[in-house]
């Protein structure tokens, strides 16, 4: 069962264009990673996948799809004194609700460092770490029970913690429930330990399936340019 | 205390309070010159509604939301920067209140006085602080969600639009209340200064908007206190009791 179907998406921003006659189809419960260099179109095809910039072509979400979605960041202003209780109350007025949410990206009932439990509840967003407020992010999308999550990794890699990487978070989510993901990433380890299928981009589709057969040389190379290695860290 | 003046400070606390609870939302926007320089356009609203004896509040009242309506739509549709249009327009409206205005009643609508104001202005000030109140309870979790993130907001199917629309009317509406007694040059002060002020010393938005509505209503008080027995004008008053508590707060903000 499809869950999403794009076909000839096409974005134009001041006569430049970003996304050039995409088109491409999600199954239900699929883990798609979407890769492709800096200014390839990858957030710009989430923000129309959203639904909050104008695009040309079709885009059509099954209709019983609700979308939690994990933004790259927030512009909150470092001063701004909302806290992360506050936050998350609006989506949700529950507050068992809300811990268990917490408690599925991590955060503990009780633990030594304050940041690591509920206490988190009280603090500033403004104060929080990178991977802290990657967690919160993941949390407050969760909090509508989504049957799709749209995950738009930081370009940073932000570590939640000394072990767990954003992504086993998300992975665990998996497990847990019928979730389609499609995500971001920046670092195509992950992308062939975590995504079922891959779409490359470069302004244009550049490959798609799963990670081991699409990505090769040639779609590499039109993603990245004829020089580049595939990296891989050594196990 | 004479009956009088209890009605007139039950009437600047309303509007104080109201001003200090538009103003939290108003400052984290980052928005806080737009509300001091939507009050300009109040002048040439009252100079008409004086001129053809209607109530000034709502002279000022009708050219704000016009006012507004024109804000809203530069922002939502045009790529010019809304400051350096805001500055523009909002001067521009200035100037035309200082020519239409009668000459008499200039000192008054620009600084405010205590002395005019009626059992008609007290009403509607009750009336419309209680629709400030309401409404903006009511919209305030969408609001705030939009200036976290507006991405985040329309994945939620939140008219992020209306919801500034709508946000944006209620300022109209706070400093038409406010234009009596602070005079169009000083109103919008009232939005700014409570909520700055709350800012440094709060540590949750709840504590924030609380602390917003205590000042914006403490300070009126205290403003038409001095006004009513120094025998001054009230905006300068108020708006000067409003800024000794910023200073007390920025003493002992939080960092």
């Amino acid at each position: 069962m499809k869950i999403l179907t794009v076909s000839g998406l096409t974005v134009e921003f001041n006569n430049h264009v970003i996304l050039d006659d995409v088109s491409f189809e999600v199954e239900r419960g699929d883990t798609l990673a979407i890769i492709g260099p800096n200014g390839a179109g990858k957030t710009v095809l989430f923000r129309a996948l959203l639904g909050l910039i104008p695009y040309q072509g079709k885009i059509t979400w099954d209709k019983d799809v609700r979308i939690g979605y994990v933004p790259q960041k927030l512009s909150i202003p470092k001063d701004i004194p909302l806290t992360v209780d506050e936050f998350l109350h609006f989506k949700e007025k529950n507050d068992d609700k809300i811990r268990e949410a917490m408690e599925s990206v991590g955060f503990l009932k009780k633990s030594k460092h304050l940041h690591n439990d509920f206490r988190v509840l009280n603090t500033k967003m403004g104060a929080l770490s990178g991977g802290e407020l990657q967690r919160v992010l993941i949390a407050y999308a969760h909090l509508d029970a989504p049957n799709v999550l749209l995950f738009d990794e930081p370009t940073a890699g932000v570590d939640v913690s000394g072990e767990e990487t954003v992504y086993s978070l998300i992975n665990k989510h998996k497990t847990r429930e019928d979730l389609t993901i499609i995500f971001i990433s920046h670092e195509l380890q992950v992308v062939n330990q975590f995504a079922a299928n891959v779409l490359c981009l470069n302004k244009e589709k550049v490959c798609f399936g799963p990670p081991n057969i699409a990505i090769d040389k040639e779609s590499l190379a039109k993603m990245y340019g004829e020089d580049f290695h595939l990296y891989k860290h050594h196990e | 205390m004479s009956d009088n003046l209890l009605f007139l400070l039950l009437v600047g606390i309303l509007a104080g309070a109201a001003s200090g609870y538009l103003g939290s939302f108003m400052v984290l926007k980052r928005m806080s010159l737009v509300g001091d320089a939507l009050s300009h356009v109040a002048l040439p609203g009252i100079a008409i509604a004086l001129t053809f004896g209607i109530n000034p509040m709502l002279g000022a009242l009708t050219a704000l939301v016009i006012a507004t309506f024109g804000v809203w739509y530069l922002a939502d549709h045009t790529e010019v920067y809304p400051e350096a249009l805001v500055g523009v327009f909002f001067t521009a409206s200035l100037s035309i209140g200082l020519l239409l205005t009668p000459e008499p009643d200039l000192l008054e609508a620009l600084f405010g006085s205590i002395d005019k104001i009626g059992l008609t202005d007290g009403l509607m000030t009750l009336v419309g602080a209680i629709v400030i109140f309401v409404v903006t309870f009511y919209i305030s979790k969408k609001l705030l969600l939009g200036i976290v993130s507006e991405d985040l907001a329309k994945s939620q199917k939140i008219n992020i639009s209306k919801i500034n629309l709508v946000y944006l009317l209620l300022v109209a509406l706070v400093v038409a209340l406010g234009v009596k007694f602070l005079g169009t040059l000083l109103t919008g002060a009232m939005v700014i200064i409570p909520a700055v002020t709350a800012k440094n010393l709060a540590r949750s938005i709840k504590e924030f908007q609380l602390l917003s509505i205590l000042f914006g209503g403490v300070g009126s008080l205290g403003g038409i206190l001095i006004a009513r027995f120094l025998n001054m004008a009230s905006g300068p008053a108020v708006v000067l009791t409003a800024v000794v508590f910023f200073v007390i707060s920025f003493i002992f903000r939080r960092k």
